[in-house]
């Protein structure tokens, strides 16, 4: 049986497929079908021939196999720097394999290199820091990731991520209706504390369109209302869109370039509909990724930039809290010793760092903020990046990964992490659960509210 | 050697014209400023000893690659044997070593290289990288040092070794177009891509430098 009814080489377009495949609880029907999936050599073959360029070939060509990118790798530390994780080696063992066999692989190969594509590296492009001849692996996985996805050998939660957005436009099964009715609702929720809050729709040529991701929607409506004070106190002519609203993409961990395109495309739609001065996105890391760093590209936008200026929550809030915007009670700053994850998506790979300072110096009081080391663009993943989190079969793998993270933590003595990107945030949280070290961690949003000094035109009327 | 510069300059040229805006991600012609600016620090950085955190992180690996490359370009361009040789063919000369650096240097280059090599052995993330034609690529990349140290010394049979010596170098710069050794001139392109991806795409074009 070449093609299974659950695994298979086609993408899923509708919320029907998407519900089929949920149906495999676990997807233990799914990863029994992908051991008999066929690999399409000569798909493979014309789509490295098409798409392999020469940065790419160049890379695998003069890699000088000196082993410089070894300790840069945090999985190659946390797993007792067992040789087979060192970044080189990974991809020179997959990528590099199914190069030089022209696509003539197994199956059991392809299900291998689906193993280290997703349970051995998360993408956050360290390696890529460390190597003298500029080889980033990072960027190596995610093209085989695409490769592997095309041909079927994908986890069955990123495939069922990847169909969500082909068929919702969303990480998960959130319409645009249940978006914008969960909005409202919780503002009006809020609406007591905070007289005339509102969630402006689709409002044109409003200085910020605020986007989110859809696990808020579902799992922690608070964020948005949360996001809809910190505006409305901040004086912000904003508006969030009934349509594009969503920043993520586990398409882009799945490597779905199709469906990537499609959900970047829909929120750029809304750009070009409501002509707003800036995006906005919330506080996440992947999402800002995906639709303000590699969306364009996806999109075929020569410039490398999306339609309007688009900027992460770290960015608005470090603005707004230097222009004065948002003010901070002094006495209601943190007082305790606190730390900050620095998120590779914008961190490392969109140069984000000063922001989050400025930030930390407004809200923690002197002497309580202490780094990680190492930090900044050198700072390691959480352990749970690029999809890794969510994959039940790599969970042992994963849980294993925390470990670097949780020892930067201790290390600083820090009892509260402040994780301003949601797959951070799972991961801490993952990890606190899985090592109880005692750490509590947080967005930005509900610190900042703790200790806003909130304008007189918003205090609740006695 | 006509081999060599024809082919390196070919390649060089076939990559950035390989480089695809698109597939790639980063857009090279819209930003040429940031670009240029991006990958001349990430070349810069790179060539200076301890220059960047990664070199820093290994002092010892440091050294001997330095050591090793810094003989290995400069003796060749440099040597004064080379430059008589060169100036006999085609009229025209380099500065030149003075002998006693040249002695050092070549030697330099022997012991670096055969430390790389015990390296390479030695350390298990390493080995499980290597391959045969990475110890083909040293032996072709260290038989024009020894050979021309042993007729330099005048060992045995100075016309032998001068003609070995001669073919060697002759591999070597036959094999910079067409195996690995062609990082010669490709680490330059490959350094001065991921320069234009971090000083356009990711974080350049926002004022943060970065920190290799
Ligand atoms: C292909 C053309 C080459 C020619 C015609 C050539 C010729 C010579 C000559 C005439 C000498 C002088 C020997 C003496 O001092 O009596 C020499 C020495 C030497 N050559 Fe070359 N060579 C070539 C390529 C290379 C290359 C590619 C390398 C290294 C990568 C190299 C490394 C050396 C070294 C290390 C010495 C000994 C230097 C010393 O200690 O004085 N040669 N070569
Ligand atoms: C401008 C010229 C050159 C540059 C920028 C350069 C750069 C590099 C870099 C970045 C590496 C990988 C890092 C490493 O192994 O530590 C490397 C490795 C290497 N290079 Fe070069 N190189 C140059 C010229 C040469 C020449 C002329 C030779 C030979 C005579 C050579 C022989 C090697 C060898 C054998 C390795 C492998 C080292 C190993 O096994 O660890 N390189 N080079
Ligand atoms: S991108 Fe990160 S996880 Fe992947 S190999 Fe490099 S350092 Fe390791
Ligand atoms: S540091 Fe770069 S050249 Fe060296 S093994 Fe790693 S990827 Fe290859
Ligand atoms: S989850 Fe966070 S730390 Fe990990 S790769 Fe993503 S952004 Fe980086």
């Amino acid at each position: 049986m070449p093609e299974g009814t659950y695994c298979n080489k086609k993408p899923i377009n509708t919320p029907e497929e998407v519900n089929f495949l949920l149906s495999d609880s676990s997807g233990t029907k799914y990863y029994e079908e992908m051991k008999l999936l066929d690999v399409d050599s000569e798909l493979l073959a014309s789509t490295i021939q098409k798409t392999m360029k020469t940065r790419l070939k160049t890379w695998l060509e003069i890699c000088a196999h000196c082993g410089m990118c070894a300790d840069s790798c945090f999985l190659y530390q946390v797993n007792g720097k067992d040789p087979k994780q060192v970044p080189a080696y990974k991809i020179q063992s997959t990528l590099g394999e199914i190069v030089k066999r022209k696509g003539k692989v197994t199956n059991a190969f392809m299900r291998h290199a689906m193993e280290v594509a997703w349970a051995q590296c998360t993408c956050c492009n360290r390696c890529g820091m460390y190597c003298p001849h500029g080889i980033d692996t990072g960027i190596m996985f995610g093209y085989l990731r695409g490769l592997l996805y095309q041909q079927g050998f994908v986890p069955w939660e990123l495939k069922i991520g990847a169909g969500m957005h082909r068929a919702y436009r969303a990480q998960m099964d959130v319409t645009d209706a249940d978006f914008v009715e969960t909005f409202e609702w919780m503002v009006e929720e809020y609406e007591d504390d905070y007289p005339g809050l509102t969630v402006p729709v689709d409002v044109e040529d409003a200085d910020i369109f605020y986007t989110v991701n859809a696990r808020e929607v579902k799992h922690y409506p608070e964020d948005l209302a949360e996001a809809a004070v910190l505006f409305h106190a901040a004086g912000e002519n904003w508006t969030i869109a009934s349509k594009g609203w969503e920043q993520t993409s586990l398409a882009m961990f799945a490597g779905d370039w199709a469906a990537c395109k499609m959900q970047v495309e829909s929120v750029y739609g809304a750009m070009e509909r409501l002509k707003p001065k800036r995006m906005v996105g919330t506080e996440c890391g992947h999402a800002h990724r995906a639709t303000v760093i590699e969306g364009p590209y996806w999109a075929g936008r020569p410039d490398g930039r999306p339609p309007v200026e688009s900027i992460h929550y770290v960015e608005w809030l470090a603005e707004a809290l230097e222009s004065g915007k948002l003010k901070i009670d002094p006495e209601k700053r943190i007082q305790e010793p606190v730390t900050l994850q620095d998120s590779c998506n914008y961190i490392r790979n969109h140069g984000l760092k000063k922001a989050t300072r400025t930030i930390m110096q407004h809200i923690v009081a002197p002497g309580y903020f202490i780094e990680m080391s190492p930090n900044k663009e050198h700072n390691y993943c959480c352990g749970g990046g690029g999809g890794f989190n969510g994959i039940g079969v790599f969970r042992k793998q994963r849980n294993r990964a925390l470990l670097t993270k949780r020892d930067q933590i201790l290390a600083t003595g820090a009892k509260l992490v402040i994780a301003p990107c949601h797959n951070c945030w799972d991961a801490i949280r993952d990890l606190e659960e899985e090592y109880e070290i005692g750490i509590r961690w947080s967005f930005l949003k509900p610190l900042i509210i703790k200790m806003l000094i909130v304008p007189d035109h918003m205090k609740p009327v006695e | 050697m006509g081999v060599c510069i024809i082919g390196m300059a070919v390649r060089f040229v076939r990559y950035f014209l390989g480089l695809n805006w698109q597939l790639d991600r980063v857009a090279y012609r819209a930003h040429p400023a940031a670009g240029i600016k991006g990958a001349a620090r990430s070349i810069y950085k790179w060539l200076i000893p301890f220059g960047t955190r990664g070199w820093r992180t290994q002092p010892v690996m440091t050294a001997a690659f330095f050591g090793f490359h810094v003989s290995a370009v400069a003796v060749p361009l440099f040597l004064a044997g080379h430059n008589l040789f060169l100036e006999s063919k085609i009229g025209f000369s380099l500065i030149t070593l003075g002998p006693a650096l040249a002695d050092f240097l070549s030697w330099l280059a022997v012991g670096c290289g055969a430390f790389l090599i015990l390296r390479r052995l030695v350390l298990p993330e390493v080995r499980i990288l290597t391959t045969w034609d990475d110890y083909f690529i040293w032996f072709i990349a260290l038989a024009p040092f020894i050979t021309g140290l042993v007729a330099r010394y005048q060992m045995g049979s100075y016309g032998f070794w001068l003609n070995l010596h001669i073919f060697c170098g002759e591999l070597l710069l036959i094999a910079i177009p067409f195996t690995k050794m062609s990082h010669v001139f490709l680490f330059f392109a490959s350094r001065a891509q991921l320069g234009m991806d971090f000083g356009i795409k990711r974080g350049g074009m926002k004022g943060t430098k970065m920190a290799w």
